[in-house]
């Protein structure tokens, strides 16, 4: 193979041939280029306005019709399934069970009724501060296994011993130790959290290419630069997908937490509307956590992609 | 400053899962100050892993490599590499990626306004200044190419070092960047080994080409020295009796004496 693409550059003609068709010349056609591509947006926006609304109308159509006729059907099977009465409320009960929720999320009677509003904020807080200190241990510790493969070789085993427990196992161990039901709900989810961070942050460093790593080796650049200049920004992609996967797998956990542990938050106002009985509120309760990850994901997926465009 | 790099009894062994596999044996090599050395040979013939020994990415398993008299024992900015496929940092703007190397070799000793004043002269070197707030993935692969190339030059290196660096280059993009290489290197007079296996590169631009026999365990063949006067112009020398031997020289080594690397691959 090697002899095929030799031979062709020993042929002065043909190379010289073969090249008229290629960069320089798309380099100095770059300009005029340039204005066709105007040109043609000119002619498109005259063409847009020039043709009825209708057009763009059908796209949005068409990216919006799908989820919300998913959306209408589901409601329309839960509609049908309840409307003979039994113990789930139907969608309209429980719209006006919402309705009166939401005219007052944030009212305060006391430290077990509180408005939805409040639960809601004391389990992101919980959320939040649990997930803050797993990033915090969780992505050092990934860089420094990545780096070390003696480290790695050491704490794997441990690690593929531990993440497939569920994080509620440690939640006695954490009572045990704070001796209180909101530290030891957080320290939960620092448990759940801490993983996806080490695992992603960790293959991240791994997959640094050696390209990146031999310009360094051969600037001998200092550990410091090493870090800041070359792996930060090359594990930066990964680094976020850890993030998002902890994000999820937390949202999912506090649930459960608050379940056991009591208090404010989500996951006991579903315990304490199950003991109200209050059925309605408890499927208001699962759109609203629905609608909270959905938001937190999404979120964390435009911070990646504003992020990676930066850096890339 | 007659031997400035000195290879000596170098040889290098990996070793795979097949056992030991030898790459290089017995290659001794000087190159004098101001050089420019081609190392030409088929595809697999460990020129790559002796420039890498040079740059001491990695290290021999026997033998020597000496630069300015000092063991050569790992990598360092007085060995610049230009890499095969530019190795720019994609998160970095075309002078960041210069910035970086020009700071960590000069940074002990000169101000910010300095270092960024050598960091512009070395794009400009290479004539990319237009193009010094750019990233990477929006420029072209030549221009990359140079940017590496003024990466390299801005560390002032004892040796200059590149890995097939027009390789990946069309034919057109790769002359000009062999005729502005040429200048450089003449108006620096960088001691510069090149990785190539380009026949007219070779000849072109070497004071001598080393040719290297077929791996395994591959060895340094013949040495030609190019003695065709500086400044070389590549349309003159096209019909330049002596050019053309040089050319056929080279040929001859890689089609006769070396031929049989295809029937070993197939």
């Amino acid at each position: 193979m090697s002899a095929m693409t030799m031979s062709g550059d020993f042929g002065l003609e043909k190379p010289v041939d073969r090249s008229t068709s290629s960069q320089p010349v798309a380099e100095v056609a770059a300009e005029p280029a340039k204005e066709k591509k105007m040109e043609k947006a000119a002619t498109l926006a005259v063409a847009e306005t020039g043709t009825p609304i209708g057009e763009k109308l059908g796209a949005f159509g068409r990216a919006i019709l799908p989820p919300v006729l998913g959306l209408v059907v589901l409601i329309g099977l839960w509609y049908v399934a309840t409307h003979k009465g039994g113990s789930i409320p139907g969608p309209v009960q429980t719209w006006d069970a919402a309705v009166a929720l939401f005219s007052d999320p944030f009212y305060r009677n006391g430290p077990n009724d509180q408005g939805i509003g409040w639960n809601v904020l004391s389990s992101l807080q919980r959320v939040g501060i649990g997930f803050g200190f797993a990033a915090l241990v969780g992505i050092p510790l990934g860089f420094i296994l990545g780096r070390s493969a003696f480290l790695s070789a050491m704490v794997n085993p441990i690690i593929s011993l531990l993440r497939p427990v569920s994080p509620l196992a440690w939640l006695p161990i954490g009572l045990l130790v704070f001796k209180k039901a909101d530290p030891a709900a957080t320290y939960t989810i620092f448990i759940c959290s801490i993983w996806p961070m080490i695992m992603n942050t960790a293959q991240g460093v791994q997959r640094v290419p050696q390209d990146y790593l031999n310009v360094a080796r051969v600037l001998a650049l200092s550990e410091w630069k090493v870090v800041t200049k070359i792996l930060f920004p090359a594990v930066l992609p990964y680094m976020l997908t850890g993030i998002r996967l902890s994000i999820g797998t937390a949202w999912l956990v506090i649930v459960a937490a608050e379940m056991l542990t009591g208090g404010v938050g989500i996951g006991f106002w579903v315990w304490d509307e199950w003991n109200n009985l209050k059925v309605e509120h408890i499927i208001i309760a699962i759109f609203v956590i629905g609608i909270v990850g959905l938001i937190l994901e999404q979120s964390l997926i435009l911070l990646a992609k504003k992020l990676t465009k930066e850096s890339s | 400053m007659e031997k400035f790099v000195q290879i000596e009894a170098v040889g290098q062994t990996f070793d795979t899962k097949k056992g030991k596999f030898v790459a290089l044996r017995d290659i001794d090599l000087t190159i004098k100050q101001g050089e420019f050395i081609a190392l030409i040979g088929h595809s697999g013939c460990g020129k790559s892993t002796l420039l890498n020994l040079i740059a001491g990415l990695t290290r021999p398993t026997t033998g020597v490599l000496l630069c300015d008299g000092r063991e050569i024992g790992g990598p360092g900015p007085e060995r610049a590499v230009v890499f095969q496929n530019h190795s720019l940092l994609p998160w970095l703007t075309c002078f960041e990626n210069v910035y970086l190397a020009v700071e960590r070799v000069f940074g002990a000793k000169e101000g910010k306004a300095k270092l960024k004043e050598r960091t512009a002269a070395a794009i400009s070197l290479v004539g990319l200044d237009h193009a010094s707030s750019k990233y990477p993935h929006e420029i072209s692969g030549g221009m990359k190419q140079r940017v590496g190339i003024a990466r390299a030059l801005s560390m002032e290196p004892k040796v200059l070092l590149m890995d097939e660096p027009f390789g990946a280059l069309d034919a057109l993009t790769r002359a000009k960047l062999q005729d502005e290489l040429m200048k450089i290197c003449e108006a620096t007079r960088a001691t510069t080994v090149m990785v190539t296996h380009d026949v007219d590169e070779a000849v072109l631009l070497s004071d001598r080409i080393v040719m290297m026999t077929n791996g395994p365990a591959a060895t340094i063949g013949e040495i030609l020295e190019v003695k065709l006067p500086r400044p070389r112009e590549r349309l003159t020398l096209a019909h330049d009796p002596a050019y053309i031997d040089y050319r056929a020289a080279v040929l001859e080594f890689l089609y006769e004496k070396q031929a049989h690397v295809e029937k070993m691959a197939a």
